[in-house]
């Protein structure tokens, strides 16, 4: 971090959400986009958006495939969202190689659509974020470029609240993931979805229940339904909170 | 008030047909004196909800300084039973605010007589008298939440209100979901990760306090699978150890007629009259860690990076004193987490190491009593280490201190204490290694009828099951290592992953069917990576049969050899969590009785559950399933030969070995088992 970064990272922001943890946090180093942009890491990346954050550089043909399909599959499942204020933003492990060019044609070929970022900087930058983002304080994890292909951020700047997920997963897990940092939705959208979540119960449940029973009645279990009576249990307990009354 | 209670009388109709109305359960409830009350979920919010103060940055360095032992331990208060309003039922009641479930199942024959209310919201905690109050979340407001006192017979049910807040800031998650860790409890009360609840819902989960294997074990299950110490706490996965650090976790303690919690004479030839009294004698220690900001606010920021803390907490107390008489006391210590592995040892005022005598073990009583003292012949036994999760009841003789001195317990690890030129309270003993004191204040007002037996009970028979075996099942709990694609045990570059996979709430990736037994193999195969998991198993407490070291390739893990190391003095009775260090594996029995649905094998390390390293399993009809996932969580049949789309699982090898085909290294296992060679040393009955 340059001089000039450090005035920026601690410098009060009006235009900060309250609950953010602010550039003092995340850092403000500046990254170049793979359409050759330049963007500072908190102002113009994290504050006030939802950003889904990887590392993968574009000579990796070992684990970053699956990946990147992966997140291709996700960018569809966040529809319109990406772009207006949920952004994801995969930044190079290898500033090295991966130049601005390199990453287009990645992009490209991977069918990034708008609000999906790839970005390169300086070799400090991006080891000060990742080190924020994703340190596991272990030296042979944290310095291997290959454990770094699999790890995925969610931070939502606006309630700092964050999210992980692992890549390559179902692609719809990670959407859930996602939603995590969303605000919470209002109660009554809650109790719909409750409601259908119960539905969906006694459907699996209308297959296994009776499997169950019958189970149970091939093993000569006999469920008891007298009266349930236990009053040497219960005198015993009412002794055990008396006593501690 | 009449009028209130007539109202809600009439609309009180059980809808679950058992014939339960809720007079009847007053009256019974009333006949046996337990207390009831009427609390709405309006009186228990009645109390102010604090607002959430923004976290503090940056990161601290160090919490405050604090004075050691100026605050007495504080002791949670007992849970007192309720009538629940609505009435709990069989089915969920999703229409008055119940959390979406499958039936309770047993819920008849285990009908809860007696029921509590339990409100999930936000509270404000001192620590320390000098550290002003921080921001928590707690079971009712308080941390540690409120212990709950049962009798094994007597099933009850708990109604977990998520009052947790709608907008809240920073770590943690407001949807709770609450495990009782490691009750005999039916899959939909178990607080599997994926069902949690959103604020304003309610979910009852019933715990029907009974001894495994009640349906085949006449009458209601084996007596010698009672356990007596367990906790509860958030399980809401991903977001576990931000809960757990927020406050959201407590005690729940099993009395039986053998561990009566009494030391009174005159109860019967079986009582072992250990320590007794709740709070009295019988102490919960609830030990954590945590960072605190100059302001005093606990201080964490994302689900993954809860710090590690530099204060040393015990039931919510930095550096607490206790008083105690010149008796014997039972102490109940309990690993609440996020991260930190304990080991514990006791000094007296002259820096002299007092022995620990360990009772229970995960909250089972030992065969015979275990004494902790550094000058152990036995290097597990120099000091009493303890895991995220586990818990050892512990006796501490107090008989022979000097009144007006202290003991201490010390942790192996400092902390940040912070005072200049703090004096070594005992020759020896450094301060930042103090994590309580205990006063002696003179003899107690009646004379200690309690007994520390030298058996405290025999171990459940095991023959008939170990023959029985359906297959030895395989966990290899790894982290990732670099250069490891292609290995078919470390297939993906996940960081902390199961078998290679990573918890997907929908897809079990085993099936076991209702009855059977298993032997387990659960492995940290590579030496090389740094991390402890302490693996926790739900549904049935297991036995240990073997610890092994694996003598691996450090890069590949391909095996060169394994070495017993037979089973340690703390494992010999039965556990619920076992911790595997790097290059270490354990090999244990399991039984799978009772109750169907869906159940979990994951690291309790808190941070390595957030990262997903979890794995559903089932208990099914049958049969059993024999590769690692049966089907993707796209419902795809995993038949072991590719995957079905770029975005899912990668290809498995079987992890399931039928004993047979073990290779030769493991035909040294020390199973009772007949035709198995090398089997002299029998598993004790």
């Amino acid at each position: 971090m340059n001089r000039r970064d450090f005035f920026t990272c601690h410098v009060a922001d009006k235009s900060r959400p309250a609950a953010s943890l602010g550039p003092g946090y995340y850092s403000n180093g500046l990254f170049t986009t793979h359409e050759n942009k330049k963007v500072r890491f908190y102002d113009d990346l994290i504050k006030g958006k939802i950003s889904i954050i990887n590392f993968m550089f574009t000579s990796c043909d070992k684990y970053c495939p699956r990946s990147i399909v992966c997140l291709t599959k996700l960018q569809d499942l966040l529809g319109d969202h990406l772009g207006r204020d949920m952004f994801m933003y995969s930044f190079s492990l290898k500033p090295d190689e991966d130049t601005p060019a390199q990453l287009a044609a990645y992009a490209k070929s991977n069918g990034a659509r708008p609000g999906w970022l790839f970005l390169t900087g300086s070799e400090y930058d991006l080891t000060s974020i990742r080190f924020k983002l994703f340190r596991l304080d272990d030296p042979l994890m944290d310095f291997s470029l290959d454990v770094h292909a699999s790890m995925l951020r969610i931070i939502n700047d606006n309630n700092s609240h964050w999210a992980s997920w692992v890549l390559p997963d179902p692609p719809r897990l990670i959407r859930e993931a996602v939603s995590w940092v969303e605000p919470t939705k209002p109660f009554k959208v809650r109790v719909r979805e409750n409601a259908e979540l119960q539905a969906q119960i006694d459907r699996e449940s209308a297959i296994t229940a009776p499997k169950w029973a019958q189970f149970k009645r091939a093993c000569g279990w006999t469920e008891r339904t007298a009266k349930y009576e236990n009053p040497a249990g219960m005198k015993k307990l009412q002794a055990l909170l008396q006593a501690r009354a | 008030m009449a009028t209130t209670k007539e109202k809600k009388r009439k609309s009180n109709k059980p809808p679950d047909g058992s014939g339960w109305s809720r007079r009847t359960m007053l009256k019974a409830s009333a006949a046996a004196g337990v207390v009831t009350m009427l609390t709405s979920r309006k009186s228990l919010l009645a109390q102010s909800i604090p607002t959430q103060p923004p976290d503090c940055t940056p990161q601290p360095t160090n919490s405050p300084a604090t004075t050691p032992f100026v605050q007495a331990l504080p002791i949670p208060p007992s849970a007192t039973p309720t009538i629940l309003n609505p009435f709990p039922t069989l089915q969920a009641d999703t229409a008055l605010g119940e959390a979406a479930r499958a039936n309770h199942q047993d819920w008849t024959q285990f009908f809860p007589l007696v029921q509590y209310s339990i409100s999930v919201q936000p509270c404000m905690h001192q620590f320390h008298p000098q550290i002003p109050s921080t921001y928590c979340w707690g079971y009712n407001g308080i941390y540690p939440g409120p212990t709950f006192l049962n009798v094994y017979g007597v099933p009850i049910v708990v109604r977990f209100y998520n009052n947790l807040p709608v907008d809240n800031i920073g770590f943690g998650d407001n949807n709770h979901t609450t495990h009782m860790h490691n009750g005999h409890t039916a899959s939909e009360s178990d607080g599997f990760a994926g069902d949690y609840w959103s604020p304003g819902l309610f979910k009852d989960h019933h715990y029907p306090n009974v001894y495994a294997g009640f349906n085949s074990i006449p009458p209601l299950g084996d007596p010698l699978e009672a356990q007596h110490t367990y906790w509860y706490h958030d399980h809401r996965h991903s977001f576990t150890a931000g809960n757990n650090y927020r406050g959201i976790n407590g005690m729940y303690l099993m009395y039986d007629d053998v561990d009566t919690g009494s030391e009174a004479a005159g109860q019967g030839p079986q009582a072992l009259c250990l320590p007794g009294g709740y709070g009295v004698y019988d102490i919960p220690l609830n030990f954590t860690d945590k960072l605190f900001c100059a302001d005093g606010q606990m201080y964490a920021t994302a689900p993954d990076t809860i710090p590690a803390g530099d204060k040393f907490i015990v039931n919510g107390a930095i550096q607490p004193y206790f008083n105690v008489f010149t008796r014997k006391y039972r102490f109940r210590f309990l690993n609440s987490g996020p991260a930190r592995i304990w080991t514990f040892n006791l000094y007296d005022n002259n820096g002299n190491a007092q022995p620990m005598t360990v009772v229970t073990t995960d909250g089972n009583l030992l065969p015979s009593p275990v004494e902790i003292i550094p000058s152990s012949s036995q290097p597990t036994l120099q000091g009493l280490t303890v895991y995220v999760s586990q818990r050892y009841d512990v006796i501490i003789d107090f008989t022979n201190a000097i009144p007006g001195t202290s003991w201490y317990l010390t942790n192996v690890a400092a902390q940040f204490v912070g005072n200049a030129a703090e004096p070594e309270p005992a020759p020896g003993v450094n301060i930042d290694n103090v994590v309580m004191a205990f006063n002696v204040t003179g003899p107690p007002p009646s004379p200690d009828l309690s007994q520390v037996p030298a058996v405290l009970t025999t171990l459940p028979n095991i023959t008939t099951p170990l023959a029985n075996l359906f297959a030895t099942r395989i966990w290899n709990f790894n982290d990732f290592v670099a250069g490891a694609e292609g290995d078919p045990a470390s297939p993906t570059t996940k960081v902390f992953n199961i078998n290679g996979l990573t918890f997907d709430p929908n897809r079990p990736d085993a099936l076991i069917q209702q009855g059977s037994s298993e032997t387990w193999l659960i492995r940290n195969r590579f030496p090389g990576t740094g991390w402890t998991h302490p693996v926790h198993i739900h549904l049935e407490e297991g036995r240990v049969l073997d610890r092994r070291n694996i003598n691996a390739n450090p890069t590949t893990g391909a095996l060169i050899s394994i070495n017993s190391e037979g089973v340690p003095p703390l494992e010999q009775g039965r556990r619920d969590v076992y911790p595997i260090v790097p290059g270490d594996e354990v090999l244990i029995f399991l039984q799978f009785r009772d109750w169907f649905g869906k159940y979990m094998i994951h690291c309790h390390n808190l941070g390595h559950e957030d990262n997903l390293m979890l794995t559903r399993w089932d208990v099914t009809t049958g049969p059993s399933s024999t590769v690692t996932s049966p089907t993707y969580s796209d419902g795809t049949p995993n038949t072991g030969n590719g995957e079905p789309n770029a975005g899912a699982q990668p290809n498995l090898t079987p992890a399931i070995t039928l004993l047979s085909q073990l290779p030769a290294s493991y035909e040294t296992t020390k199973l009772n088992r007949p035709g198995v060679k090398g089997s002299k040393k029998g598993v004790k009955a």
